[in-house]
């Protein structure tokens, strides 16, 4: 007996020292003050949104929020730690507690935010489902793909949209589902398919995964809305709205002009109310936030503001080239809007 | 009298001794065995050539970029820029010498052991077992004593196919060993118990198990307890492997002659001690090859954590050809970790079937 | 002296006596493990509560709402999750079905290779046995998909037999059978023959046993699935209609297909696991003593008689139980079909079906009960098989 017992305690003891068991107590916000970074689930490689560069360094637009939230909590955008998550993991992450907060090209659905106990903070990328198909089948509409065979991502909302266009419209097709995206890719270059169907930003990202870009275009059709941004658990506002004004800090800042390269003199010498507030020179927003005085200065001049953000990643100055589209701000004839800091 | 005039020797048998010989024998004793012989040849002239002109007449292997692979042949400049993310995933660049170290240590460590002449082996293996895993884990985690600490999401590559293997051998052997003793206990309940454990994740597939612990094992556990990635795969690999090893090592156990058993027991031995100090240590040298068989499966099976999104040396390389900078690659991606899997499965069942040959000797004699 | 002999143990502490502490530690191990059940059960209904987290079987019943590539029954994307779980069991076992068929062809095939007296046939069997059972299966899948992907033309450039049979890289098109009116005399003929092969079967059997003289049961066999088939057709009219595949917009439409993921999950399945069988097979072989063999041949036996009716009963016997752990393998390997997208178990249901319910306790334990019970029964059928051809000690 007495054997079988120093078993178990030194079994016990084995186990609480290598499960490195993270006791949360409390709100998301202490905890993460308490620990000194940000735990943040993104993609497991997607270009543009979350991936990996040569480096092993991660980039993307969803990168980009989560360090955005770290800046503003501890003006250091560095102070977050990722977590690659599948598809099929993402919810469960969260939920867990395992991450803080998930940036991960999450479409914004009602059963997501109520069913799954999930809280979306806000939109940092409007998409639409849209197709992906070979110049060389001559398609110039989606109408025209009855009977076509369709590679899509399991799991994902596009499956359902897919089914839901293809029927709405009287036509037929073939899916072919594949975990992972990279293969959804192989497989229409291999010629599995005819059609890749997926949110219009990853096509981009997918198209210049093809050997031969140019042989593929994207169709102008976009079939569903596809509102994609950060999420965290229900029930903590306090962080929820961390994430929430990061977001729109990032928003503002673009729309009043701030950039990374002149947010610091517009922090000292702005006379534009908005801007004073914001930035911290009137009043305390970020206190009611629980932030540094500082914070949306923290985040536009480490992160910049959305557009910076936008053209870095998937705009212009990327590999993507996408337009801003319905991601332009409000006045500029997109969706993006921030409600005001005052 | 006659002289006796030697006759002129015979000339040998053309075709029944020398290579001729061989060769009858071998291949061409009768319509039949002909026939085999040539469809054997058919199926070599099929495959072997194309392979060779493919992998190594045709193929490319001086070069820095994509563009420098115009033949027909295979890339290897791919895998040549590609071999240090193969080997280490993420791991940062200035601090792969702690990779490199730990490998090292691992083989200098273990070397003694498998010198036969070698004294006190079992005080020095045991030393090894206790003090080899802190060590690596300080050098690959780090974190303490003056070390970086390079989080898991960074480890990748055949290091992490590594770690998943062996760390999950080590962790299941204790375990199914309590198993396999549980299995073989006159205590009905817990007999019950360890059957149940055992044929439960025998029966079940490594993916399925492997999803629960990514998928379903935080919601099993209190709110706010969060256990790294990899470590929830490899307590699942653990889990599902002790199984396995139990099996083995009850095999081992029912090849113990009874009379062991009793002798224990007469000796006075309590049931941990006649376990611990005479069976165990005859039963599992005999169950060694069946460890080792159970290691190449585990080995084999460590690729399955690309299914929840592990870089595993077969993940990295999946990684790396979807690399705008490197597509259409793939066929040499795959090629390679074949390569590297095969190179270790079949070097440790060669092994295997060596200890076996030997402890066969033993029990012969 | 008896008495006090008997009574002392009793007499000393309860603790020492081994048979209370067996039933103490029992107790207390049936403790622990309804224990940690219990906790980890209470930390589960706490979770889901507290996070709003939806439980319960009900999502059955809901719509699904996707296509599936590949379902032996009929099948809409208005039927529920229930229909998508039957789906993906059929799949699974029709991959294993198909991949235990071949293996075991293919496994026997090799196995008997290696042994070969031929040196080139029995080196070419040693190599193929240890380069694929040294290779990961979840690779050697990849590889096939890739491969078989990379050999195959387009659609509209497909290999055409016959007019009927098509061949492209969506996958092998074959003319489906639509019953026709003459359709049951033909299943009903059809049954008849199985019966009746069955019966003379065993007739054959019992004259061998009785008598010696053998049977050629095969050819009788053919014989009568292809006369009673062929008699009622022409008695009862066409049985069938046939629905051929043709090129219809960008795929072929009607007749049936086999998918490539199909074809390469089998293909990788089935080479790996013969690698396995065949050693089994030649260890089975080899274990039957060489006694056997020259008996066999001093009786007047012919070799591929020696082979049929003397070696591989008595090997069958030593093949059998490690021949069913490779079924299990098999079928458990079905699963890295997720890999390549097709739709088993596994990757449909706890891939698809929990992404979108959300319902991650309830599909995976679903999915491992199925796979427990997959086991169970390979472990049953075989086990009895192995009874049955077991030695009968007269």
């Amino acid at each position: 007996m007495k054997s079988v017992k120093t078993t178990l305690t030194s079994m016990v003891a084995v186990a609480t020292l290598g499960l490195s068991v993270q006791a949360v107590a409390g709100p998301t916000l202490d905890a993460v003050v308490k620990k000194g970074f940000v735990q943040c689930g993104i993609s497991d490689g997607l270009p543009g949104f979350s991936y990996a560069d040569d480096k092993g360094q991660f980039r993307g637009i969803d990168v980009d929020v989560c360090r955005g939230v770290a800046a503003a909590l501890f003006g250091d955008a560095t102070k977050v730690r990722f977590s690659p998550l599948t598809a099929k993991e993402r919810f469960t992450a969260l939920q867990s507690g395992e991450v803080d907060m998930l940036s991960r090209n999450t479409t914004w659905t009602s059963s997501r935010d109520s069913g799954m106990g999930l809280n979306f903070a806000g939109v940092n990328y409007y998409d639409g489902q849209g197709f992906l198909v070979s110049t060389k089948l001559g398609v110039k509409s989606a109408k025209e793909l009855d009977g076509a065979a369709v590679c899509i991502q399991a799991g994902t909302t596009t499956e359902l949209n897919l089914t839901d266009y293809f029927r709405a419209n009287g036509m037929k097709y073939t899916p072919i589902t594949y975990d992972k995206s990279d293969e959804t890719v192989k497989a229409l270059e291999a010629g599995r398919c005819d059609v890749l169907t997926s949110d219009q930003s990853q096509l981009y990202a997918q198209r210049i995964k093809l050997a031969n870009p140019n042989d593929y275009v994207v169709l102008p059709e976009v079939i569903s809305k596809e509102p994609l941004g950060p999420v965290v658990r229900q029930g903590d506002d306090e962080w929820f709205n961390i994430v929430r004004w990061t977001l729109f800090a990032m928003v503002n800042a673009e729309e009043l002009g701030v950039t990374s390269a002149n947010v610091e003199d517009m922090a000292k010498n702005s006379q534009n109310p908005d801007v004073r507030r914001m930035l911290g020179a009137e009043g305390e927003y970020g206190k009611d936030l629980r932030l540094p005085k500082d914070w949306a200065v923290q985040i536009v001049k480490q992160v910049g503001n959305y557009g910076e953000m936008f053209e870095r990643n998937v705009g212009k100055n990327s590999e993507l080239k996408i337009e801003r589209g319905l991601n332009a701000l409000w006045n500029q004839g997109g969706l993006q809007y921030a409600p005001p800091i005052r | 009298m006659d002289t006796h005039i030697f006759k002129p020797d015979l000339k040998r048998p053309l075709l029944s001794v020398g290579a001729l010989g061989w060769l009858r024998t071998n291949l061409f004793s009768n319509w039949f065995n002909t026939l085999l012989t040539l469809f054997s040849l058919y199926l070599i002239w099929l495959v072997v050539p194309p392979i060779v002109k493919w992998a190594i007449i045709d193929a490319d292997w001086v070069g820095t970029t994509r563009a420098d692979c115009t033949s027909e042949g295979a890339c290897w400049v791919f895998i040549k820029m590609r071999f240090a993310q193969f080997m280490y995933g993420f791991y940062p660049h200035e601090l792969r010498w702690r990779v490199d170290l730990t490998v090292i240590a691992a083989i200098v460590g273990a070397a003694p052991l498998f010198v036969r002449a070698m004294p006190r082996k079992l005080i020095y293996g045991a030393f090894f077992l206790v003090a080899y895993p802190a060590l690596a884990f300080w050098l690959l985690h780090g974190g303490f004593l003056g070390l970086v600490a390079v989080p898991t999401s960074q480890w990748g590559g055949l290091m992490l196919t590594l770690v998943i293997a062996v760390v999950g051998i080590a962790g299941a052997m204790p375990l199914g060993i309590l198993l396999a003793l549980g299995r073989r206990s006159d205590m009905p309940a817990i007999r019950v118990i360890c059957v149940t454990f055992i044929e439960f994740w025998r029966g079940v597939p490594l993916i399925t198990v492997l999803f629960m612990s990514s998928v379903m094992l935080p919601l099993f556990l209190p709110e706010h307890v969060s256990i790294d990635k990899l470590l929830r795969a490899l307590l699942a690999v653990m889990l599902f492997e002790a199984a396995y090893i139990a099996e083995v090592v009850r095999g081992g156990l029912q090849a113990i002659p009874k009379g062991q058993y009793e002798a224990a027991a007469a000796m006075g031995l309590g049931y941990w001690r006649s376990m611990g100090l005479v069976i165990l240590p005859q039963a599992l040298k005999l169950v060694i090859p069946g460890i080792v068989n159970t290691f190449i499966a585990l080995f084999k099976d460590t690729s399955l954590v690309i299914i929840i999104g592990l870089f595993d040396l077969l993940n990295s390389i999946h990684q790396a050809t979807v690399d705008p900078a490197w597509l259409g690659f793939a066929t040499e991606g795959y090629v390679f970790a074949a390569l590297v899997f095969w190179i270790f499965c079949f070097g440790m069942s060669r092994y295997s079937m060596s200890i076996e040959r030997r402890l066969d000797r033993g029990h012969k004699r | 002296m008896q008495t006090t002999a008997r009574v002392q143990p009793a007499r000393s502490s309860l603790l020492r006596d081994p048979k209370f502490r067996g039933l103490v530690f029992q107790i207390l191990a049936v403790f622990t493990v309804v224990g940690i059940g219990w906790y980890l059960f209470q930390n589960t209904q706490s979770n889901l509560a507290q996070r709003g987290i939806t439980s319960g079987f009900g999502f059955l019943n809901n719509t699904a709402g996707f296509g599936i590539l590949q379902s032996l029954i009929d099948y809409t994307e208005t039927d529920t999750y229930g229909r998508v779980f039957v789906i993906g069991l059929l799949n699974t076992l029709l991959v294993s079905g198909l991949g235990i068929f071949f293996a075991t062809l293919i496994g026997f095939v090799i196995g008997i290779a290696r042994l070969s007296p031929n040196w080139l046939l029995s080196r070419l069997a040693t190599v193929y046995i240890e380069i694929f059972r040294n290779i990961p299966p979840l690779l050697q899948i990849f590889f096939w998909y890739f491969a078989v992907l990379r050999a195959m033309p387009a659609p509209r450039a497909s290999y055409e037999f016959f007019d009927a049979i098509y061949l492209n890289i969506r996958g092998l098109y074959l003319p489906s059978p639509i019953p026709a009116d003459g359709f049951n005399v033909f299943a009903i003929a059809l049954l008849a023959a199985c019966v009746a092969i069955v019966l003379v079967a065993r007739w054959a059997r019992k004259r061998r046993e009785a008598t010696g003289q053998l049977f050629p049961t095969p050819a009788v066999a053919i014989g009568l699935l292809v006369a009673l088939p062929g008699l009622a057709a022409l008695v009862a009219g066409n049985p069938v209609t046939w629905s051929v595949p043709e090129l219809r917009g960008f795929n072929f439409v009607g007749g049936l297909v086999v998918i490539p993921e199909l074809v390469a999950l089998t293909l990788a399945l089935t080479l790996y696991t013969a690698a396995f069988i065949a050693e089994n097979v030649r260890s089975g072989i080899q274990a039957v003593s060489h006694g056997q063999t020259e008996a066999a041949r001093s009786l007047g036996l012919r070799p591929r008689h020696i082979l049929r009716l003397v070696i591989i009963p008595q090997a069958l016997r030593v093949i059998i139980p490690p021949l069913t752990s490779q079924y299990l393998n098999l079928a458990k390997n079905s699963s890295l079909a997720a890999a390549i997208g097709y739709p088993d178990l596994v990757s449909l249901f706890a891939g698809t079906v929990l992404n979108q319910t959300g319902q991650a306790i309830e599909t995976i334990a679903i999915t491992m009960s199925v796979y427990l019970a997959i086991s169970l029964s390979i472990s049953l059928l075989m086990n009895w098989y192995n009874k049955r051809i077991a030695l009968v000690e007269r």
